[in-house]
C-alpha cells in the first residue's frame, strides 16, 4: 500500500489487454469457432461451388461467367461474406454481453482501461478471427481450385478489409443498441441476409433490376466483392470505381471506429 | 500531497433537472474508512462513481490523490479498487481467469498477478472454487471474488458501493470480517450503504446522505451522541391506538417519533420510562429497550426510516 506517491503507470497500449481478455472469451468456444470456420465453407463450396458451378459450366462452357469459372468467380465474395459474418459476430455478441448481459465493461472501465481501448480491444479480436477465418476459408478454397489465378491471393486483404468495415460499423451500432432482440431481427433478416443476395455474391449484379441494384450498392460486401474479382482475375471496373469501392469500404470503418469509441465512452460515464 | 486522498466541494450532478447530488463537501482521510449512510437514491453511488472518474460531474470541485477525475481517469483508476453495486464479473471465465484477466486490465505483469491469486483466493475464501466456471458461484461467493478482483492491483483507496445488499446475514458477517481484516491492514475504505449496522460496524467516520444533499457527518458515536438520546424504548400499543396515545408519551421523555406500527421514546434510561408508561396506567403490548443506532439518528434527520 505504499504506492500512492509513485505514480502507477496507466498500461500504454491498454487494448492489448482487453483482447487478451477477448481470445480467453474465444477459446471457451473453440471448438464451435472451430467447426462453423470449417463446415461452413465446405457446405458453401460442395453445394454451389461444385453444384451449381457445374450446372453453369455445363450450360456456360468452363469460361461461362465473366470469362472465368464459377468457382474462380464466386471465390472473392464468397471469402468477403465469410470476412463480414466473422466479424460482425465478434463485435455484435461481445458488446451486448459487455454492456448488458455481463457487465463486464463496466469492470473494465473502473481500471485504467477506456472506452476507446475496451472498443479497440474487442474490434481487434474480432478481427483476429477474421483474419483466421479466412486463412482457413482460402486453404479450402484453394484445395478445390478455387484460388488458380496467379492473383487469387489478393482476394484474402480485401476480405479482411471489408470485414473489418463491417465490423466497425457493427461495433458501433450494437454499442447504441439498448434491445437486442430487436436488433439481432434487424440485422439478421433485414440486412444481412439481403446483403448476401443482391451483392452479387453468385451471379452478377447487372443481371438484376436496377432497383434491387441499389441493395447491392449500400452493401460492403459487393464493394468488397468488385475489388476481389478485379484483383484476383482481372475482371473490368474502372479506376473511378476502384477509388469509390476502397473509399466507401474505408469509410465504414473510419466512421464506425468513430462512432463506436464515442459511444461506449458515453455509455460508461454517464 | 496533502494527508486527504480525497476532497470534493461543491459537488453537483444533475441528470436533466433532477438533481442527483447537490452540492456536497467532504473530505476522505489516508487510511480511513469512510461511509455514505442514505436511502435508495440518495446520491451515494453517484457520488461514488464521480470520485471512482466513471462519471462526469455537472459542476463543483473533485480532487482523488491530487488529481481531476475528469482530466486524469485511467490515472487515477490506476490507483482504486472498485466494487459496484452490481456484480460485473465474467460470467465465461473461471474463478482464477477472472483475477487474472482483471490484473492485466491494470497492465500488471502475468508473474506478478499468477503470484498473487493464491492469497486473494485464501482471502476470499475461494480455494476450493479457482477453477469453477463464476456461473456456478452463490451471491456471497460472486461478492467476495468481486472485492478480492478489486485487490487484484494492490488499490491504495478500495471503493465498495453496498457491499452486501442482497445477501443473507451468514454471507454479510462473512464479508464484514474480511472488510474489517483490509481496514486493519490500513487501506483506504469508500463505503456506501443502507444499513445502519454496517455503517456502524465498518466506518470510522460517516456522512449521511439524502436527496442529494448531506445531512450530518462524523464518527456514528458522535452522530449518535448528537442526533439521539442514550437510549431508546419502543412501544406498541397496536396500530389503531400509537398515534392517539403520542401525546401521553411526549409527557414522559425528551422527544418521540411515531412510526405506524410503533413508538420510539428517546430518553438515557429507558427502563424508568417504561416504568412511567405502565404507572399512568397504559399497557403496550410489547415494549423494547435498546440503544440508540444510526437508525435513529436518520430517522431524526430526515423523518423517514432508511429502508422504506
Amino acid at each position: 500500500m505504499s504506492l500512492i506517491n509513485s505514480d502507477r503507470k496507466v498500461p500504454k497500449f491498454g487494448a492489448k489487454y482487453v483482447l487478451e481478455a477477448r481470445i480467453r472469451g474465444m477459446l471457451k468456444f473453440v471448438w464451435i469457432i472451430i467447426a462453423v470456420t470449417i463446415l461452413n465453407p465446405l457446405l458453401y463450396l460442395v453445394s454451389i461451388g461444385v453444384g451449381v458451378g457445374s450446372l453453369i459450366s455445363h450450360n456456360l462452357g468452363p469460361h461461362g461467367i465473366d470469362g472465368v469459372s464459377y468457382l474462380t468467380f464466386i471465390a472473392p465474395a464468397l471469402l468477403a461474406a465469410s470476412a463480414i459474418q466473422s466479424a460482425q459476430d465478434e463485435v455484435v455478441f461481445p458488446t451486448f454481453q459487455g454492456f448488458k448481459w455481463s457487465r463486464i465493461f463496466y469492470g473494465m472501465n473502473a481500471t485504467p482501461q477506456t472506452g476507446s481501448s475496451i472498443a479497440t480491444g474487442v474490434f481487434l479480436a474480432a478481427i483476429l478471427r477474421t483474419v483466421l477465418g479466412v486463412t482457413v476459408y482460402s486453404i479450402l478454397l484453394y484445395l478445390f481450385g478455387a484460388m488458380s489465378s496467379p492473383h487469387s491471393y489478393m482476394a484474402i486483404p480485401i476480405a479482411i478489409f471489408s470485414g473489418a468495415a463491417f465490423g466497425a460499423v457493427m461495433l458501433a451500432a450494437a454499442s447504441y443498441t439498448e434491445n437486442e432482440d430487436k436488433f439481432f431481427t434487424i440485422v439478421g433478416r433485414f440486412l444481412v441476409g439481403p446483403m448476401f443476395l443482391f451483392s452479387g455474391t453468385f451471379y452478377p449484379i447487372s443481371t438484376l433490376p436496377l432497383v434491387v441494384q441499389i441493395f447491392g450498392w449500400v452493401s460492403p460486401l459487393w464493394h468488397a466483392t468488385e475489388l476481389g474479382r478485379y484483383a484476383t482475375y482481372g475482371h473490368k471496373i474502372s479506376t473511378t470505381m476502384i477509388i469509390v469501392h476502397v473509399t466507401y469500404l474505408l469509410a465504414m470503418l473510419v466512421f464506425g471506429l468513430f462512432f463506436a469509441f464515442r459511444q461506449y465512452s458515453k455509455r460508461l460515464t454517464n | 500531497m496533502s494527508e486527504n486522498l480525497i476532497e470534493v466541494s461543491g459537488l453537483t450532478k444533475k441528470y436533466g433537472d433532477f438533481v442527483a447530488v447537490n452540492g456536497i463537501d467532504f473530505h476522505v482521510r489516508k487510511s480511513e474508512s469512510f461511509g455514505f449512510l442514505g436511502p435508495n437514491g440518495a446520491g451515494k453511488s453517484t457520488t461514488m462513481r464521480i470520485i471512482a472518474a466513471t462519471s462526469q460531474r455537472t459542476s463543483g470541485k473533485v480532487s482523488v490523490l491530487g488529481k481531476d477525475p475528469e482530466v486524469e481517469g485511467p490515472q487515477i483508476r490506476a490507483h482504486l479498487g472498485v466494487v459496484p453495486q452490481q456484480d460485473n464479473l465474467d460470467m465465461q471465465l473461471t474463478v482464477t481467469e477472472n483475477l487474472y484477466v482483471y490484473g492485466r486490465y491494470f497492465g500488471l505483469p502475468g508473474k506478478f498477478i499468477r503470484s498473487k491469486i493464491d492469497e486473494l483466493l485464501e482471502f476470499a475464501q475461494l480455494e476450493e472454487k479457482r477453477n469453477v466456471k463464476v456461473d456456478a458461484l452463490s451471491g456471497g461467493m460472486k461478492r467476495r471474488l468481486t472485492i478480492a478482483r478489486a485487490l487484484v492491483s494492490e488499490p491504495d483507496i478500495l471503493i465498495l458501493d453496498e457491499p452486501t445488499t442482497g445477501l443473507d446475514p451468514q454471507a454479510r458477517h462473512i464479508l464484514w470480517d474480511r472488510l474489517f481484516r483490509l481496514k486493519e491492514d490500513g487501506i483506504t475504505l469508500l463505503i456506501t450503504t443502507h444499513y445502519m449496522d454496517e455503517a456502524e460496524q465498518l466506518c470510522d467516520r460517516l456522512m449521511v446522505m439524502d436527496k442529494g444533499s448531506i445531512m450530518a457527518e462524523g464518527t456514528p458515536l458522535e452522530l449518535i451522541k448528537k442526533y439521539s438520546s442514550k437510549e431508546v424504548l419502543e412501544v406498541r400499543f397496536g396500530s389503531n391506538r400509537n398515534a392517539l396515545l403520542a401525546p401521553v408519551m411526549e409527557t414522559l421523555c425528551e422527544r418521540v417519533e411515531v412510526l405506524p406500527d410503533r413508538i420510539l421514546l428517546y430518553t438515557d434510561d429507558a427502563e424508568e420510562v417504561l416504568e412511567n408508561i405502565i404507572s399512568t396506567g397504559h399497557h403496550p403490548n410489547t415494549s423494547l429497550a435498546r440503544r440508540s443506532s444510526l437508525e435513529d439518528v436518520f430517522l431524526r434527520l430526515t423523518g423517514r426510516s432508511l429502508i422504506d
